[in-house]
């Protein structure tokens, strides 16, 4: 509450809690429609990690002996409990949810400090121990409602996540999971023999993305311009990210179309537009001069592309977040703007 | 076809809350007397002028009171004729709060004008001789820093493509150079002929912002005629007036680092520095008044002012209509960059362009500092483009390695960083410390520097003078050998000996071992 001791006296009315609110409020389109394609389950998993993530800042806050309302304000833990959420398959159970959560909120961002000094993007490092700890609930994907005999509403959705009433749930929710795009390309490429055969192996494809996942990822995209638009994010990460990203898939699909799907495929399925828009934008844990952006967005977009062909997992924004982060004090080492009246 | 290369800066600040409006509603109000005078011995930038008056001493209007001392330095003459009442350290407009030498000055009312040195026909002069008329007449940049005009005119031959009049007056709130083009256009043209004569400049440009069309129509029609001159009026961005931003903004070239305007040809100077300089030449009046701009929503009545060098700032404001109750604060310069006055009564000196009366508190001003998240806002506006957010990093960690690395001194304090940081953090408050600690290190160590010079050049010479002696030593010794061969010698020491012996000393100390003592 100091006053201010020197210029300037002019305030601009900026402030975090904005910057957060904003970011929350480009992904309320993603939330209609995810809720729209695959059920109310991502409200659930939403609000519990939302509620989690601030008990355990509260927490952590006491612990540190830091204010508390300042921080539990500021919506930045609101921000990393959606984009946790959104990494997640729908219907995952309850725990899932909160340990990811508290590994986010506890051992990625106050641990290491709090807000603004935390290396990895909380979100993603939270997603990437569930991915590795409990791979069955994450690879459990929710079919598109438009897929299922009976659409799932929101008991349904409670039931499964909160596993009330026993193993029911559990069959339940196999009979209402399928493989993601990437996963059936991935798995059925070498099977098939080509691109178009894996394409037609399952109702799970739509027009270019996947079936229902095309429409959030056009969600994320409007919501991203949003962004943009009003200046909380540059343009940098996001166009090298994707830039990068679709230059890999078409160079490779120009090279064997019958391996390699298009790059549209790459660009609209998985994670790759939320990656780009929210996630990879995170300003704490991403380069900080433009020309680093544009090294930072594009080495992302590269790594998504090898993970997805080559790695292990189907899909890889996550591990190439987190990769690039390590990268960020190199980048940032080499790539300061050129300041007025230096020579380059 | 236009002779220029508009062109943006970096970063900047666009739609900024101007309330130019609130003091451009009346004309520059008229000159008036105060109580007393205080005029600090330093106006700006560089050393403290040198008096050449005594307490006590009866001067006249623009009579000399102090002159220049040193490179950086601007001559102090009296605002009115009277008495001079003090010579002492007196509390003055700087960011530091601290006191500073001032003369004092009692009116005594007459306001009677001493001898006027001006020049009949100044473009038929010799360039040496209006330098001259400037250099006395202590003009220094009306504009903010207060650099001494004649330092910048001094361009001993070198080659000026560009004179460019810096009219931007970027800063919300202040209108004393709109309101100056307004009134007296037709003053300032002359001091532009004059400037482009002395400097023998190929060309004028007058830069300004979109927002004073009223002023850039009366520098039009002053200016009509005048060959290769133009006005270019460009959209309103902060800071489009610091004279590296502006140079850019007209000419499309930076000032390379370390070097200055003239470097590429140019000649900066702000638009009330021209009108100042073609007082001093065709009047012969010394710098002692200026325009001020008094304004603000604490400020009863917001408008210009001429006012003397050394009115105190009370005094300006109770002419000025007087404030509101309840101002929270006053403040000298503008919004962006001025500095919060330690109490009112210091002086207006040369570079003091606004008194900004505030009577609300920013309400956001109130929020907590969280911290940096990096979003890189500030490199965004920051038009030195610096990484403002690595520069707070550092000074925190009191890098001061670091800093210099990331150019902690080519950052301009401009505001814009501070301004739209999310986390609300006094950015350029941190810079101005780690900038001023800094400077304060070199010191020490541009002393500590200085005691190892004295502590080698005492060792040296100590080890000359031990040399020395050593061979003064090696000289007497040479003699005392060649007297050793001496018989008559011999036999006194022989002599001697045998008497110390007697006296029951063991052994005669020998002339060598004696002269060895230090």
């Amino acid at each position: 509450m100091s006053k201010v001791a020197s210029s300037p006296y002019l305030d601009g009315g900026y402030s975090l809690r904005g910057v957060m609110l904003q970011v929350l409020l480009a992904l309320v389109p993603a939330y209609l429609v995810y809720v729209w394609q695959f059920g109310p389950g991502i409200l659930i998993t939403t609000l519990l990690a939302m509620t989690t993530g601030l008990a355990a800042e509260a927490l952590m806050l006491r612990v540190r002996q830091r204010p508390l309302w300042p921080f539990l304000s500021d919506g930045s833990v609101l921000v990393t409990a959606a984009l946790l959420t959104l990494a997640l398959p729908p219907l995952v159970p309850w725990w899932v949810v909160v340990i990811g959560t508290l590994f986010a909120v506890v051992v990625a961002k106050q641990l290491y400090g709090g807000l603004g000094y935390n290396p990895f993007n909380p979100a993603m490092a939270g997603y990437v121990v569930l991915l590795i700890s409990f791979p069955l609930e994450l690879t459990r994907w929710s079919a598109p409602q438009s897929l299922l005999a009976d659409p799932v509403g929101l008991v349904d959705s409670l039931n499964m996540i909160f596993g009330v009433g026993g193993t029911a749930p559990v069959l339940a929710l196999d009979a209402l999971t399928m493989a993601t795009p990437l996963d059936q390309m991935k798995v059925q490429i070498p099977l098939l023999g080509s691109v178009e055969a894996a394409l037609a192996s399952s109702p799970v494809f739509g027009a270019i993305g996947g079936q229902g996942g095309e429409w959030v990822v056009g969600a994320y995209l409007l919501g991203g311009l949003y962004l943009l638009w009003r200046r909380v994010i540059n343009w940098h990460i996001p166009v090298a990210l994707l830039v990068g990203l679709g230059l890999m898939a078409g160079l490779f699909h120009l090279l064997d179309a019958a391996r390699y799907p298009d790059p549209l495929f790459h660009l609209f399925s998985g994670a790759a537009m939320i990656g780009a828009f929210f996630i990879a934008t995170d300003p704490v844990s991403a380069a900080t001069s433009n020309r680093g952006r544009l090294i930072y967005g594009a080495g992302i977009g590269v790594m998504i592309y090898l993970i997805r062909t080559w790695g292990g997992y189907p899909d890889g924004v996550a591990f190439a977040v987190l990769l690039m982060n390590m990268l960020v004090p190199l980048i940032d080492y080499y790539t300061p703007p050129r300041v007025y009246g230096h020579s380059s | 076809m236009s002779l220029l290369h508009e062109q943006d800066f970096h970063g900047g600040l666009r739609g900024l809350p101007e309330h130019k409006e609130l003091s451009t509603g009346q004309p520059i109000g008229e000159l008036f007397m105060p109580s007393r005078l205080v005029l600090p011995l330093c106006q700006g930038v560089g050393a403290e002028a040198e008096p050449v008056v005594t307490v006590g001493e009866r001067v006249l209007k623009g009579q000399l009171l102090a002159q220049a001392k040193g490179s950086l330095s601007t001559a102090l003459h009296a605002p009115t004729s009277g008495q001079v009442s003090a010579i002492e350290p007196r509390l003055v407009p700087h960011p530091s709060g601290l006191p500073a030498r001032c003369i004092e000055l009692v009116p005594d009312g007459e306001d009677r004008w001493g001898e006027l040195p001006r020049l009949a026909d100044p473009l038929s002069s010799p360039p040496e001789v209006i330098q001259a008329v400037i250099v006395a007449a202590g003009l220094a940049g009306l504009g903010g820093a207060g650099f001494p005009t004649a330092v910048k005119l001094g361009v001993q031959g070198r080659p000026v493509k560009t004179l460019l009049i810096n009219a931007a007056e970027c800063e919300p709130y202040i209108t004393c150079d709109d309101m100056l083009m307004r009134e007296r256009a037709a003053a300032i043209a002359e001091g532009i002929q004059i400037l482009r004569h002395l400097l023998a400049a190929g060309q004028v440009v007058v830069a300004t912002e979109d927002n004073k069309p009223e002023a850039a129509a009366a520098m039009s029609r002053a200016l009509a005629g005048l060959p290769e001159c133009e006005i270019l009026s460009f959209p309103t961005a902060y800071p489009s007036g610091g004279e590296k931003q502006l140079i850019e903004l007209a000419l499309g070239k930076q000032v390379p680092y370390g070097g200055l305007p003239l470097d590429i040809g140019v000649v900066c100077l702000n638009v009330g520095t021209v009108y100042a300089v073609r007082q001093a030449v065709m009047a012969g009046e010394p710098l002692i008044s200026r325009i001020v701009t008094v304004t603000g929503d604490g400020a009863n009545s917001p408008g210009n002012y001429e006012v003397l060098i050394g009115t105190p700032v009370n005094e300006l404001v109770a002419h000025a209509g007087g404030a509101t109750d309840g101002v929270e604060r006053c403040i000298m310069g503008g919004p962006m960059m001025g500095f919060m006055l330690p109490n009112d009564r210091v002086p207006v000196i040369k570079t003091t362009n606004c008194v900004l009366l505030m009577q609300t508190e920013v309400p956001a001003v109130q929020q907590p500092t969280m911290p940096c998240i990096r979003c890189g806002a500030c490199a965004d506006v920051c038009p030195a483009s610096l990484l403002p957010q690595q520069l707070y990093w550092y000074a925190r960690a009191e890098n001061s390695e670091k800093l210099e690395h990331y150019q902690l001194f080519d950052c301009i304090e401009c505001g814009c960083c501070s301004y739209v940081c999310p986390s609300r953090i006094p950015l350029v408050q941190y810079y101005r410390a780690a900038k001023g600690e800094i400077v304060e290190q070199q010191a020490a160590r541009a002393a500590a520097d200085i005691a190892r010079q004295r502590t080698e050049f005492r060792a040296a010479r100590l080890a000359a003078e031990k040399q020395q002696r050593a061979e003064r030593v090696a000289k007497k010794k040479a003699a005392l050998k060649e007297q050793g061969s001496n018989p008559e010698a011999d036999a006194k020491k022989a002599k001697i000996a045998e008497a110390m012996k007697r006296v029951g000393k063991l052994e005669a100390p020998s002339a060598e071992s004696a002269d060895e003592q230090p």
